[in-house]
């Protein structure tokens, strides 16, 4: 599939070789959804309102510190869309009845872990879109409510041990297929990033800042502390994400989806799994053929269906 | 002076036109509904200057109206009942945002059971979070106070949201002669919109309700929002004699009827109350020296007014529209609080709970609860908080019962017989 747009993002040397985002913050060693946000704040630029939900990245902005150049607004977890909404349609109106310079506008993000996106605040995201607001959001998904301890949410993975799924068959539901229920609303753009592709992830951004209306991004964020592996394999873990085909990077333009990154020989799923301790259950004591075969299974279904 | 015939809605609705509201986040709900229906009019039709959108809830709908406030611009949002309470986290939240905007809350009983008619534990349950509160009796009060809560709001020394609450179907749905400001005259006396600080420019960012680590810095900010609602009632003073000599219209945060000389007196909310001010007409042509007082202002709180009101009174009847579970009615336990351990304070202060979920409350009971508040007086015995109720009324219900009782048997019977 060929490129239509020319982006500026070719290689890793085209991107910003300094950082937006402050350091310090209070996330953990090798915090993936930490990872993605770092690289798309300077795309998306301190002319910027991220309007976040209850999850890890609430504690960004702790008082008095803000690691953001441009401004944040808090709401709860249910509703960030709804503020993103207030918020946009308040800038609009101050423009419009000359009550603020054009020049003072923002860009408004909506920023949310996968329980608020997945979950509770699914409901306002799809009304968000209905109305057809123009903004960002950011899904840093970590597949767990990583904030409390890593309980299942709807975004955690079939089999995956989390602090509620602790048998030896892990957590017996299937991630909910958040990027199809955003595309079923047709906004303006939907895709799945991941911090370990950044020139992807890049092109995806500058991509969305470049549209009007919804555009909607499901990052995976591997989580050292949720999926129990060393803080520094958080790279690692997210290119095995993509090489296995476990997270497909792909996006939503115009009623059409196109894969960005096709593995085109694919890692077995095992090498993802086996780096995490949420997973260590399928190795040990013994090797659980049966379900590790249905995880392989569920991607190469998955990869099956689709074109390139 | 020209008055035209508005319901409590079309009051509502036209205290935010005149306000000059910019921007209304909706959701419809009965029996409020009415309100958003004539601003959308006004705003397809370009009679009013602002944007109206709805939300798919009305938690969203409070967290839009806070967060445009937030941004900068004047807004004005109403529901009723369950809405109110499907919103109460960002209520909580959005206070503490210190971005002013008025709410009007049509008053609705809570499930369970459902039922569309009137009573205050929706607004009551809202009590606590923050926003100030001003309850209305009449239609040409809920615009005017519509009006007064901007002001209220966005107060320099008060800077929260305010709820302008009226009851259901009483206000709502009744149309009562009501003069419309001039439009140049309520825009001078609202002011323009000054977001001070709290707003969103690309060129001066801010982050707002950041979270805090610790108890200290929790208290202060907790603390800081309390102190500014208390600030409300001498900023309510000073704004209601500016009202008052600019519309004509004065509505004092305690509005007293006949107490002055009165022994016992009778202390209600809302629109039920000119019920009992009928049977303060009636008892005084028989010589009874009783008074009502009525609060508009329920947050903050008008302790210090309420104690001047009732100094020296004999007796004090609190007929609440609300029932806390296990406790009884919550004007009652708040002037209880307001007057204990005052010297002068009234001997006896007795609580009554009537006119649940639109349930009348008739002049021969208003009598009756002054009859019981004498003789607690006479007898320096309180009695037990009474829920009003009639044998009339039980008789009916026992009739409903009844009824439930056969139709449950006719279906068992029939159910036997098709099984069988």
């Amino acid at each position: 599939m060929a490129e239509q747009s020319v982006s500026i993002y070719r290689s890793m040397k085209d991107l910003p070789s300094t950082h937006l985002l402050g350091t310090g913050t209070p996330m953990c060693a090798g915090c993936g959804g930490l990872e993605a946000l770092n690289q798309l704040y300077d795309i998306i630029g301190e002319k910027s309102v991220f309007v976040n939900a209850a999850g890890c990245m609430t504690l960004l902005s702790v008082y008095p510190f803000t690691p953001f150049r441009g401004s944040w607004l808090y709401t709860a977890m249910a509703s960030a869309p709804a503020g993103a909404q207030g918020v946009r349609d308040a800038l609009d109106i101050l423009i419009q009845k000359k009550r603020m310079n054009p020049d003072d506008d923002m860009q408004v993000v909506v920023l949310t872990g996968d329980g608020s996106a997945y979950g509770m605040g699914l409901s306002a995201t799809s009304a968000a879109m209905e109305r057809e607001l123009n903004f960002l959001y950011i899904c840093y998904d970590n597949e767990g409510y990583g904030n409390t301890g890593q309980q299942f949410s709807a975004a955690t993975p079939h089999g995956a041990k989390t602090a509620t799924s602790t048998g030896s068959a892990g957590y017996p539901g299937y991630k909910k297929d958040l990027f199809a229920i955003w595309a079923a609303h047709k906004p303006a753009y939907v895709a799945t990033i991941v911090g370990a592709e950044p020139v992807d992830l890049a092109r995806k951004i500058e991509k969305a800042m470049s549209m009007k209306g919804p555009r909607m991004l499901i990052a995976l964020s591997p989580c050292p502390t949720g999926w129990d592996f060393d803080p520094k394999e958080t790279v690692a873990i997210g290119k095995l994400a993509v090489k296995t085909g476990v997270w497909p990077l792909k996006e939503y333009v115009d009623g059409q989806v196109q894969h960005t990154k096709v593995p085109r020989e694919r890692r077995p799923v095992e090498d993802y799994l086996e780096l995490q301790g949420r997973y260590r259950h399928l190795f040990e004591p013994e090797k659980n053929v049966r379900l590790i075969s249905e995880i392989q299974k569920r991607v190469d279904d998955y990869w099956s269906n689709v074109e390139d | 002076m020209t008055r035209s015939l508005l319901t409590g809605n079309g009051a509502a609705a036209w205290g935010a036109r005149l306000a000059l509201s910019d921007y209304v986040p909706a959701f419809p709900i009965t029996p409020q509904t009415e309100i958003i229906e004539k601003i959308s009019r006004w705003t397809e039709r370009g009679e009013m200057d602002a944007r109206m959108v709805t939300m798919e809830s009305e938690h969203s709908m409070i967290t839009a109206a806070a967060s445009a406030a937030a941004s900068g611009i004047r807004v004005f949002s109403a529901t009723s009942s369950q809405g109110l309470l499907y919103g109460m986290e960002m209520l909580y939240t959005v206070s503490g945002w210190r971005a002013p905007f008025v709410l009007v809350n049509v008053s609705r009983g809570l499930a369970s059971p459902i039922t569309l008619e009137p009573d205050h534990n929706d607004i009551m349950a809202a009590r606590d979070c923050g926003f100030l509160q001003i309850h209305c009796a009449t239609c040409q009060e809920v615009l005017d106070s519509t009006l007064m809560a901007y002001r209220l709001a966005e107060d320099q020394s008060i800077r929260l949201p305010v709820i302008v609450n009226m009851d259901g179907f009483y206000l709502s749905f009744t149309r009562e002669p009501v003069e419309i400001p001039q439009a140049e005259k309520a825009a001078d006396f609202v002011g323009e919109y000054d977001p001070q600080n709290i707003r969103f420019r690309a060129s001066s960012p801010v982050s707002q309700a950041v979270a805090v680590l610790g108890g200290a810095p929790y208290s202060y900010f907790r603390y800081e929002s309390h102190i500014a609602a208390q600030n409300g009632i001498a900023v309510y003073d000073q704004l209601r004699v500016e009202f008052a000599e600019t519309f004509g219209r004065d509505y004092p945060a305690i509005e007293s009827y006949c107490c002055e000389d009165a022994d016992i007196v009778i202390v209600m909310l809302g629109s039920f109350a000119t019920k009992a001010q009928v049977a303060v007409d009636q008892l005084r042509k028989t010589g009874v020296k009783v008074g009502l007082l009525r609060p508009r202002l329920l947050r903050p709180f008008p302790a210090a007014l309420f104690r001047e009101l009732l100094s020296g009174k004999s007796g004090v009847a609190v007929v609440d529209q609300n029932i806390s579970m296990g406790l009884g009615g919550v004007l009652h336990t708040e002037l209880a609080g307001a007057l204990y351990g005052q010297a002068d304070a009234p001997r006896q202060l007795l609580s009554f709970i009537g006119g649940l979920g639109g349930r009348d409350i008739t002049l021969e009971e208003f009598f009756e609860i002054v009859s019981v508040t004498q003789n607690a007086v006479a007898q320096q015995k309180t009695p037990p908080p009474r829920l009003l109720y009639t044998e009339q009324e039980m008789r009916e219900m026992r009739k409903l019962q009844a009824a439930a009782s056969v139709e449950r048997n006719e279906l068992n019977n029939s159910g036997a017989e098709t099984n069988g």
